[in-house]
């Protein structure tokens, strides 16, 4: 058994609608950050796993996604195994 | 009369008014703590609104997982009638009990004001007094309000006649197709988001939510009382 970090990111499906991103994007084009075109806000998450092998971290972060850290209906998520980007 | 379980959880702050909003219909209404196990042969269960665990991961993710909610989901399979009212809604959501979910609303502000709503079903356990058509003014109280469905499902709910209010001369939260309520396709598990046991009373400024609670009453043997029966504290089917 060793530790891995994984690192989730949630963030709200594409085509719906991302309020908190849109006032951020607002909020960046009033002090003149023109140049954003578009943001959208999700949510990071960092979790120490005990697993035995990377694939298994992996594997297991990937169930509590789809139990509990994001909402199917929703959000999408990413994961990414000490510092490996892995979809 | 009917035997009513209002769920409460750790943040739950409605559960009072919901518990007087049921008994004030008739009811034998009582509270179950969400780490219960037995909803002591309800014959129907509230959810109801608050702020359970507090919000945390999004609006209801954690309440669904409450050692109470296997016993709702049994008691929703059997039939029995289930109503969520605002975080109850986001929680039933959760649970997959009820399709879609609610998320941050549109313009973002919390919103804490009336807003109006039509009567779109009567054929609910929640709704069978009212008359179809029939606008109420609820006050809503959420952050977490829009409600969202992929277009499949928002034309089935449509197709089918599962969604039991909608918002009239304003969407407050940006819902979809302006939707405030919603049925499974059982039509034994509703959810509101606007708060009907808040408007029950003249003296709390209206009761066009009254009926929601009288229409519960009303209703006859559910199928849940029909096939099965308590002995002994047992449920056994029949």
């Amino acid at each position: 058994m060793s530790a891995f970090r994984v690192e989730v990111r949630v963030m709200p499906r594409a085509a719906l609608l991302d309020p908190q991103g849109q006032a951020v994007e607002h909020a960046l084009h009033a002090l003149g950050f023109g140049e954003v075109a578009r943001v959208r806000m999700g949510k990071h998450l960092v979790l120490e796993v005990k697993a035995a092998s990377r694939d298994e971290a992996l594997e297991r972060a990937r169930a509590m996604c789809d139990r509990l850290l994001a909402n199917p209906v929703t959000e999408d998520y990413d994961l990414a195994v000490d510092g490996g980007a892995t979809r | 009369m009917k035997r009513v379980a209002v769920i409460v959880f750790p943040g739950s702050n409605c559960d009072a008014e919901t518990l007087a909003a049921a008994r004030a219909a008739g009811a034998d209404a009582y509270f179950v703590w969400h780490r219960d196990t037995d909803l002591r042969q309800a014959d129907v269960v509230i959810l109801p609104g608050g702020f359970s665990y507090g919000d945390y991961l999004r609006s209801g993710a954690i309440a669904r997982f409450s050692s109470v909610m296997g016993a709702v989901a049994e008691h929703a399979r059997a039939g029995g009638a289930v109503l969520g009212i605002c975080n109850g809604f986001q929680i039933l959501c959760e649970a997959g009990l009820l399709p879609g979910g609610l998320m941050r609303n549109a313009r973002l502000r919390f919103l804490s004001r009336p807003v109006w709503v039509r009567v779109e079903q009567t054929d609910t356990p929640f709704t069978c007094l009212y008359e179809p058509g029939q606008v109420l003014e609820l006050p809503v109280a959420h952050g977490d309000g829009r409600y969202v469905v992929d277009a499949r499902t928002a034309a089935e709910l449509e197709a089918t006649d599962r969604v039991v209010w909608r918002y009239v001369r304003d969407n407050p939260n940006g819902s979809t197709n302006e939707i405030a309520g919603v049925t499974n396709a059982g039509r034994n598990v509703v959810g509101i988001m606007p708060h009907p046991e808040r408007r029950d009373a003249p003296a709390l400024g209206g009761q066009d939510g009254a009926r929601v609670f009288h229409s519960m009453e009303a209703r006859h043997a559910t199928q849940h009382a029909a096939d099965v029966r308590a002995v002994d504290d047992r449920h056994l089917r029949v």
